[in-house]
């Protein structure tokens, strides 16, 4: 029989509108689950007391009548970088020490409005700075996903312990960030289905900042209907976030329909790059063929800038970072090293808070920043952004989506990459360029590669085109009907 | 252009970070494989190109200039490390 922790958000809806699940039963499912599976390394923070009031709260509220919609009673894991007042947020990183905020974000405040119950704090890369979530203070997560050979993998980063809890079903769903390929490229790698919205359509206000002008929040979940769902609990303007874009949240699991007919989908020639595994090319190919049969047509077009993405990124986005983390000083929270003077205790801190992936960025950005090279690195990066923005419109006045692969390979055992830090960039190759132009990309789970491990299919639409997005995933998402499991992690385990 | 380990130093500095002194060297081939990849940038054309400002085509809200919020020094001090209500502490700065 199915346990609970491993129905979807639907089934699970269905189930507690019928009575025949109580919230309360639902959590503690997957509170169980999430008490066993503590060598996945996916949470840093369970609050199981927490999540159990909310739970009752969430049952008296149905009995009453009174229920909040489709998220109520519904447990989610949240990545460790959304400020919870009252609950530890540490951003995986050594210098939040201790840190527990005094208000809610609004993401998760939203949530919370909308009925969901709260399961715990998902672990990261340190400040979302990552692709295999090997950064975090907390230790690697694992993921959940294993072969034979014993080597444990990577889970993807920086979401790696959301990405994990949600395909070791620790959860029914859970929320991470993107920056440049966050969400997407571990949901590739645990098969699940992970969507990064247009850039503005989640408040980013309490949510600890990376890159301002790239991080975005949006939903991990088992099926796109899941994470149109949860999009819909998390989404919407708020005025203390200047970049919330003011525009009305349609209604997006009503925009799957199942009829993709006539939808035309872009194929980019650039995203073929050499030396990539043959099996990425086969999952493309495969995700462009189910398209074909269901009716869609397919569009060679062309983004001839796609291969400055990454290096404008790694420009940007530790630009961004640099002034953004700039507030970890030891004086107002978090952790603090003495020093002799001010600007000694500023540097003792920072030494010791920070990790070598977050120290790499913060001065790979105070060097693009500084005087003198100003112009030569962070404006030259921000018109090739402009360039790249320009590709993009161009292609979607000729198409409705794009399709990608989401990343460059299966997941990777947990170790390797770690001594070449562009290695480990290219990771991001596919989910990078849509991230430049603000736009909303959705991965979906297309199949197994050679190994027997998952490989997503990438989704890219139009700008505050969601509803787009999820009537082509669940169409593709049906067609590649992807019911692979990790071994020891469902189906009654 | 490459980063030597005097550059290094700086930008430590300049980011309040510190690098031992033996640390510099290794960090400094570190970085400079990373700004050398970037360099390919330079092959774009960006000639006449405006530099993106705004991801999101949209005009920058404005609000009144008024206080909305405020008389919650404990709130704002709850995660100070070191502080003497209803301040926070640092080292000495002015002898």
């Amino acid at each position: 029989m199915t346990q609970a922790n491993e129905l979807t958000i639907t089934e699970a809806r269905d189930a507690l509108i019928a009575g025949k699940l109580s919230a309360t039963e639902l959590t503690q499912s997957c509170l169980d689950a999430m008490a066993k599976a503590g060598e996945l390394n996916a949470f840093i923070t369970e609050t199981p007391e927490l999540a159990l009031e909310r739970a009752a709260q969430s049952d008296a509220r149905i009995a009453k009548g009174e229920s909040r919609g489709a998220l109520e009673g519904i447990p989610v894991a949240v990545k460790d970088l959304f400020c919870t007042k009252g609950v530890l947020t540490t951003a995986a990183s050594h210098i939040l020490d201790g840190f527990v905020p005094e208000y809610e974000s609004t993401v998760t405040e939203n949530l919370r409005n909308a009925g969901t119950v709260m399961t715990g704090k998902t672990n990261l890369d340190e400040f979302a700075m990552g692709s295999a979530n090997v950064t975090s203070y907390y230790g690697p997560v694992k993921n959940p996903w294993k072969l034979d050979d014993g080597k444990d993998r990577v889970p993807g980063g920086s979401s790696g312990g959301s990405a994990a809890a949600v395909a070791a079903h620790l959860s029914l769903a859970a929320i991470g960030t993107d920056t440049g390929g966050s969400i997407r490229q571990p949901a590739s790698f645990c098969g699940i289905v992970g969507m990064k919205p247009t850039y503005g359509r989640c408040s980013r206000w309490g949510t600890v900042a990376f890159a301002s002008s790239l991080d975005q929040a949006g939903p991990m979940t088992k099926t796109v209907r899941d994470a149109a769902i949860v999009l819909q609990g998390m989404a919407g303007h708020d005025k203390k976030d200047s970049t919330s874009a003011p525009v009305d949240l349609p209604d997006f699991a009503a925009a799957i329909t199942g009829d993709i007919r006539g939808m035309k989908i872009g194929i980019p020639k650039e995203y073929r790059i050499d030396g990539s595994p043959a099996e990425i090319d086969a999952i493309w190919r495969k995700g462009t063929d189910m398209f074909r049969d269901a009716g869609a047509e397919i569009v060679d077009i062309t983004l001839p800038h796609t291969k400055y993405a990454l290096p404008t990124y790694y420009i940007v986005a530790p630009a961004e970072a640099s002034s953004n983390l700039a507030r970890y000083d030891g004086v107002r929270y978090g952790l603090r090293v003495d020093g002799d003077s001010l600007d000694e205790m500023y540097e003792n801190t920072r030494a010791e808070g920070f990790g070598d992936e977050v120290k790499r960025r913060v001065l790979i950005g105070a060097y693009v920043l500084s005087a003198g090279y100003y112009d030569a690195y962070y404006v030259k990066a921000q018109k090739v952004r402009s360039r790249i923005a320009e590709d993009f419109k161009k292609a979607f006045a000729q198409v409705d989506v794009i399709l990608t692969p989401t990343a460059p390979s299966t997941a990777f055992a947990i170790g390797e990459k770690m001594d070449d830090p562009i290695a480990m960039y290219m990771n991001d190759v596919f989910t990078v360029p849509a991230s430049m132009a603000g736009l909303p990309c959705l991965s979906v789970p297309g199949g197994l590669g050679d190994d027997g491990l998952p490989l997503g299919l990438h989704l890219i639409s139009k700008p505050f085109d969601e509803e787009t997005l999820f009537r082509a995933g669940d169409v593709l998402e049906k067609q590649a009907n992807f019911t692979a499991i990790p071994a020891g992690w469902g189906a009654g385990q | 252009m490459s980063l030597d380990t005097d550059t290094v130093r700086k930008i430590a500095v300049l980011a309040r970070i510190k690098i031992d002194d033996e640390k510099l060297s290794p960090l400094a081939s570190e970085l400079n494989n990373i700004i050398g990849w970037v360099e390919q940038l330079s092959e774009v054309d960006t000639d006449g190109i405006s530099p993106m400002t705004s991801v999101a085509e949209m005009t920058m809200p404005v609000r009144a200039d008024v206080i909305t919020d405020g008389d919650c020094e404990d709130r704002v001090l709850a995660n100070a490390p070191q502080k003497v209500a209803p301040y926070f502490t640092v080292p000495r700065v002015v002898e």
